[in-house]
């Protein structure tokens, strides 16, 4: 089989499960299912933002937890003044693009390093979190929104289908619009990674001096693939808002930003499924150890498997010494591994990096 | 007048206690080009350390001066030999195993020490200038940093083992061909790193008080103090906490403690776009 059919098989499994995973879980499974599924869904999204710039375009971004927390709270004040929700989703992706694209301009035609790049999106999501937190007094209000400070901004209204204010989405319809919109994020960041503008970050990502001998300028490239990111970031926040009707400034936090960073280590950097894996992986692992704690109240285990930072911060390090390419590609070396020692060793090396295509 | 002084006194607090929690970064990112993510919760581990110390009957003295430091200067040895030292050279990774070590410690120190402010009293009262009392406090944490800094001059200037350690920052490879050992050279500075981490942590436990999350207020003001000085340890810090100190003492004074952060952080951002290399890439470039 060669690397094209290969490629075409894994995007029509991806779309088989997508499909399956959207029909077959809302028949199967109680609400509170549902409901928890729905938020692994949002998060995937965001897992994906990252996943492009990070894993694809090559920008370490250490807060993108800044557009998310920048589109739930753009969603939120949009909507408690305005009322209808077509306009606030569209805000919730346009504002932080725009933050992204104001951000990225200061940092990519700055030539700002890599490693200051990480320090400085930290900076920012911690200026954010800071100020939103400070906000909690009467006077902090933007229209009709109280910005509600540390205590969040609660009861935001659910999205509605689009004109009618009438009809508000219902939990299980969450359900279909996250799932839908992962699937659709999913293939349609294929279609760009596949694209002439796709191939061309991969290869900046790669050798941004080489690039930009050949004539593309790194810069504008890394401003787009980054903007695009945090619309991403953002419209995933604008679902967040949605599921829990809640957002608070927890959302800007580190916490929140080094789970991100982990989805896409522990899947891979530099595929899409992965991230995707990773998101939901991690997620359901953190919540089921929280959950099952075994009877009889010893305190020890709550200490240590309740514990989400110990948990997360062991595997950081762990997939960090001993996996850092991540799950999915690590997967596919095995696969290859496998393959070659029938025999096949010299046509699978000439085959493209697999790491791309997934 | 009084109100002056009172503000001279503040401004020069901020800058000292800028310098003393960015120092131990500084060593470690300017010799080694390691940025450790997990250099908050050093800090913090130093505060817990003197508490510790001190409800067990220590002096408070003893615990934050010597216990906090070689508490946490253990640690960072450890560290180095459990995880930094196969990142070397790997720049991105060490950040992302050294934030791992950070959200890890966060945990840990939880488990054992509960999610609680605990935090001791500042000893030494209060003083009066004119009308207005101030804690006496605030001149010991200016005078530890102004110790330390001279210490870290008098270390690099004038001893052997600043020679072997500026020797090695240059250029490893040929400390290592004079018969320096490079790798024993980067445990022994990440672990006066974390020292002087742990003893700022515990300098200032009295101030702010410790929690297991308290590094998260710690971090981003170090970095960019250590990044917005540059590449040279002591002329850096001291530059880049003199700078943002000031802003943010004067932005605090105007508004709130909060939006005076902000302002020391939205000043860091400007200055990094405008000195990517830092106040030391380009002023005082042959300072140590």
């Amino acid at each position: 089989m060669n690397a094209r059919a290969l490629n075409l098989l894994g995007l029509g499994l991806v779309g088989a499960v997508g499909v399956a995973f959207l029909v077959l879980v809302p028949r199967l499974f109680e609400l509170d299912v549902v409901l928890e599924l729905t938020v692994y869904m949002i998060m995937a999204i965001l897992a994906l933002s990252l996943a492009l710039i990070w894993g694809y375009g090559g920008i370490l971004c250490f807060g993108q937890s800044a557009f998310f927390g920048l589109g739930a709270y753009t969603y939120a004040i949009a909507m408690f003044n305005i009322g209808e929700s077509t306009i606030p989703l569209l805000l919730a992706i346009v504002l932080p693009a725009a933050f992204a694209a104001l951000l990225g301009y200061f940092m990519f035609y700055g030539r700002i390093s890599d490693v200051y790049l990480g320090v400085i999106t930290l900076t920012v999501t911690l200026i954010l979190f800071n100020s939103v937190n400070s906000t909690a007094g009467p006077e902090f209000r933007i229209g009709s929104a109280r910005l509600g400070g540390f205590n969040g901004i609660p009861g935001i209204p659910p999205l509605n289908f689009p004109g009618n204010k009438a009809s508000p989405i219902d939990l299980e319809g969450m359900f279909y619009l996250a799932t839908v919109s992962l699937i659709l994020t999913y293939f349609g960041l294929r279609l760009l990674l596949a694209s002439r503008f796709g191939r061309i970050i991969v290869g900046i990502r790669e050798n941004e001096r080489r690039a930009e001998l050949l004539g593309y300028d790194p810069r504008a490239y890394k401003l787009a693939t980054f903007t695009i990111g945090g619309a991403l970031a953002g419209f995933a926040g604008c679902l967040f808002a949605n599921w829990g009707n809640f957002v608070s400034p927890t959302i800007f936090g580190l916490a929140q930003s080094a789970q991100i960073i982990i989805w896409v280590i522990v899947g891979g950097r530099g595929t899409l499924i992965g991230p995707i894996v990773g998101c939901i992986g991690i997620q359901w692992l953190t919540t089921a150890l929280g959950a099952n704690q075994p009877s009889g109240g010893s305190d020890w285990w709550a200490k240590i498997f309740a514990n989400a930072p110990l948990i997360l911060g062991i595997i950081l390090i762990a997939f960090v010494l001993l996996v850092p390419k991540g799950l999915v590609p690590t997967l596919g070396d095995l696969g290859q591994w496998l393959l070659s020692s029938r025999g096949k060793r010299a046509k699978t090396r000439l085959e493209p990096k697999r790491a791309e295509e997934g | 007048m009084d109100l002056v002084a009172l503000l001279a006194i503040q401004v020069l607090y901020a800058i000292a206690s800028l310098a003393l929690i960015s120092v131990g970064l500084a060593i470690i990112f300017g010799m080694m080009r390691v940025i450790n993510l997990a250099h908050g919760e050093f800090l913090m581990l130093g505060g817990y350390a003197a508490i510790v110390a001190t409800s067990h009957g220590i002096s408070i003295w003893l615990s934050m001066l010597v216990v906090a430091p070689i508490v946490v200067g253990i640690i960072g040895v450890i560290v180095e030999r459990t995880i930094i030292r196969f990142l070397y050279g790997r720049m991105i990774d060490t950040m992302l195993a050294t934030w791992g070590l950070s959200l890890f410690l966060v945990g840990l120190t939880t488990a054992i020490f509960g999610n609680t402010t605990v935090g001791i009293s500042a000893p030494l009262g209060s003083f009066q200038i004119g009308a207005y009392r101030t804690s006496a406090y605030t001149l010991f944490v200016i005078a530890v940093a102004a110790v330390v800094l001279a210490a870290i001059f008098a270390v690099m200037r004038w001893t052997r083992l600043g020679l072997i350690a500026r020797g090695t920052m240059q250029n490893a490879n040929m400390a290592a061909a004079l018969g320096v050992n490079p790798p024993r050279v980067y445990a022994i500075t990440f672990g006066i790193g974390a020292a002087l981490s742990g003893l700022a942590g515990a300098v200032l436990a009295p101030v702010s008080g410790v929690f297991p999350t308290i590094g998260v207020a710690y971090v981003a003001k170090s970095f960019i103090t250590v990044i917005g000085g540059g590449a040279a340890i002591l002329s850096g810090t001291v530059s880049a906490s003199a700078l943002f100190g000031t802003i943010n003492q004067i932005a605090t004074f105007a508004t709130t403690p909060v939006f005076g952060e902000v302002a020391l952080l939205g000043a860091a951002i400007v200055l990094i776009r405008l000195l990517p290399q830092g106040i030391t890439g380009r002023f005082f470039r042959r300072g140590l």
